[in-house]
């Protein structure tokens, strides 16, 4: 595939130039005080000279010293907010002389460009790609839309305090799963974007793109990026010991110890880029159509563990055992992954300051003093 | 299979202790109103008509709580002449927030507000309707959402369940992309521990929630409690977010006693 450097004057034709070729760009602009996904039409739109520092539930959006376009970690808002909307609806049913009409909810022909997508997202989409364009069970809203879609990946110059894509192995680089790619260099007086492209549509759009070619010097400056933002992690998730560690230990007393601080308020898992639970709401109304509709859940939700009558997971401690089981062991046997890309969002969104990686090692660290004595 | 409605439900529409505003929001469906009543047969709703038939009822829709002796005689003759009740609103579902003169001496308040406080015949409680009568939906909030009001009419005229979540605030923010004011910017929120039902209105506007809709199903005030601590936010205030409009709600009620 091909690279191309491109400076600061010509990147800036990138978007204009994606809402040419039809694209409707989602990208990074500041919106209440936090870097958020939203349409953008410019590179104005970008959050230029903004970055943000993150550590349980904390976040600040704070100024550089300089312009970069992606030198900010993550925000709350996700891509799966455009791929999986918080609101689908699925079908119409109404009345006819025949009897009841049953009208599924036709595919809606949007077609977006992702701007930005760091390498922890394209890892996310990869999994909700399991979950959603699994053959015998396909969504078909969710598989038109990513087929339809674009990504431009962002190899991260800046990790969050909250990120551990390196421990995952889901990230700072963008590997694979993108149209193009950008590393954006920033230092002294060079602003430079480092543009590679993945499929033939990247490479297409790469031509349009003035620049220069790329150089061994470049690929290097590239690999240093990656290297440096990598080491500069400080949080890690033991991923190949969570599987063990969490289904022997579903008695353990870290459960009582998290239930006690957890809120179930929901925002961990509505941040995760990941998590795809959904309710039905059925909607009548009084002139006698009906509607059904999905809507995002949570698995926090003691309603949304209703089963015939009952609530099968009644307390904060059996919904949040859940949770953290099921995305960082049963997503294995699900899916053949783990259900974590190592964004941090939701140790940052968290309200009670609760850290999935902190309870993995104090969960980690218990086992082994039991073990030991 | 087909059915046809052969009668449309008649409907009252009662008022106790409260401000008006939950009723209001009947009136307030203007797009929506002209179906309501195709749907239903309003049969006595003074707020809105003058016309009025006697019970039974298919549905009593009561909005205000009970603070006099005659109201917690009337809501038994209602209830007696309803299939179905509904109350609606923080007054009807939780006490309302003169529900405060649960915490107060009612008779000192009646001395300094009235000139002639011995012709003032209140109790000294002020309680949800369903302290005293068997309820058989509570549609919480203050004021109530003309949405899920429609929803609720809507699903009695059709015999199915209301959409009506009994889920956090958190989850409207997140559904409407809404930046966490607690975590972004240390603004005390009391979302996490109540109802939806609003579409997180004052998040979308950059404030805390104020809990009008109650707790929700399993609020960990105690959690919040800590939250609000590590954003300077102390006890005191802390219950008096808790007593507003669903101050006698049962979680609510416990936890302001507690960290009184
Ligand atoms: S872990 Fe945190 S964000 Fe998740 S439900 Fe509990 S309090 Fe809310
Ligand atoms: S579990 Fe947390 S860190 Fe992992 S992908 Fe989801 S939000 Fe990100
Ligand atoms: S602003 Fe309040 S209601 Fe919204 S997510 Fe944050 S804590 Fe929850």
């Amino acid at each position: 595939m091909a690279s191309k450097v491109v400076g600061v004057r010509e990147f800036d034709s990138l978007i204009p130039l994606l809402r040419d070729r039809g694209y409707d760009v989602i990208g990074p602009t500041v919106d209440e005080g936090t870097i958020v996904l939203d349409h953008v039409a410019t590179s104005a739109d970008l959050p230029i000279g903004w970055t943000d520092h993150h550590d349980k539930g904390t976040y600040s959006l704070d100024k550089r010293a300089d312009e970069a376009y992606f030198g900010y970690a993550v925000g709350p808002r996700t891509f799966k907010r455009w791929l999986y909307p918080p609101r689908q609806t699925i079908l119409t049913i109404e009345h006819a002389e025949t009897g009841l009409v049953f009208k599924p909810e036709p595919t809606a022909d949007e077609r977006y460009a992702f701007v930005g997508v760091r390498a922890c997202e394209i890892a996310a989409m990869e999994i909700q790609d399991r979950v959603f364009a699994h053959d015998a069970f396909a969504d078909p809203h969710y598989v038109e839309r990513r087929a339809r879609s674009l990504i431009v990946g962002v190899n991260c110059a800046v990790a969050g305090e909250t990120c551990f894509c390196d421990s995952m192995g889901t990230g700072p680089e963008c590997t694979a799963g993108y149209d193009l790619v950008i590393t954006e260099v920033v230092s002294g007086e060079r602003h430079e974007f480092i543009v590679e492209s993945g499929t033939d549509e990247g490479e297409t759009i790469l031509t349009e793109l003035d620049g220069r070619p790329t150089t061994p010097a470049d690929r290097k400056e590239v690999r240093t990026i990656i290297e440096d933002t990598a080491a500069s992690m400080t949080r890690t998730m033991p991923k190949d010991e969570t599987y063990s560690l969490l289904t022997e230990n579903l008695e353990h007393p870290i459960w009582d110890s998290i239930a006690e601080r957890c809120l179930n308020c929901t925002n961990c898992t509505l941040v995760c880029p990941t998590c795809f639970c959904s309710t039905m709401e059925d909607m009548t109304d009084l002139d006698g159509r009906a509607v059904r509709k999905r809507r995002w859940d949570s698995c926090f939700n003691r309603e949304f563990t209703f089963l015939h009558g009952h609530a099968v997971r009644f307390t904060t401690k059996s919904r949040y055992r859940q949770w953290m089981t099921h995305k960082l062991a049963y997503w294995y046997d699900q899916f053949g992954t783990s259900g974590c890309v190592g964004c941090g969002r939701c140790i940052t969104w968290c309200p009670a300051k609760i850290d999935i990686t902190e309870e993995i090692a104090h969960l980690a660290e218990q086992t082994r003093e039991e073990v030991a004595t | 299979m087909t059915t046809t409605v052969t009668r449309r439900p008649t409907v009252a529409v009662w008022k106790f202790a409260s401000c008006d505003g939950c009723q209001l929001t009947i009136l307030d469906c203007e797009d929506e109103f002209l179906s309501i009543v195709g749907a239903i047969d309003i049969a006595y709703f003074p707020e809105a008509t003058r016309a009025e038939r006697g019970g039974p009822y298919d549905l009593s829709i009561v909005e205000g709580s009970i603070t006099t002796v005659h109201d917690a005689e009337r809501i038994h003759d209602i209830r007696a002449k309803s299939k179905a009740l509904i109350t609606i609103g923080a007054c009807a579902t939780a006490g309302g927030i003169q529900a405060l003169k649960n915490w107060a001496d009612v008779d000192e308040f009646a001395k300094i507000v009235y000139a002639h406080p011995e012709y003032i015949r209140s109790l000294s409680t002020s309680t949800p309707i369903s302290d005293h009568v068997t309820v058989d939906f509570e549609l919480r909030g203050c004021p109530i959402s003309k949405h899920q009001l429609i929803d609720v009419i809507d699903a009695f005229v059709h015999g199915r369940k209301p959409n009506t979540p009994t889920h956090t605030v958190c989850v409207e923010c997140k559904l409407r992309g809404t930046t966490c004011v607690m975590v972004a910017h240390d603004t005390p929120c009391m979302g996490p521990i109540t109802q939806a039902g609003c579409g997180a209105l004052c998040p979308a506007f950059n404030r805390g929630c104020y809990g009008c809709f109650g707790p929700s199903e399993s609020p960990n005030i105690e959690a919040l409690r800590e939250a609000w601590h590590e954003i300077g936010v102390d006890d005191p205030h802390l219950v008096q977010a808790l007593r507003t409009f669903n101050a006698y709600a049962p979680e609510f009620k416990e936890a302001s006693e507690t960290y009184a």
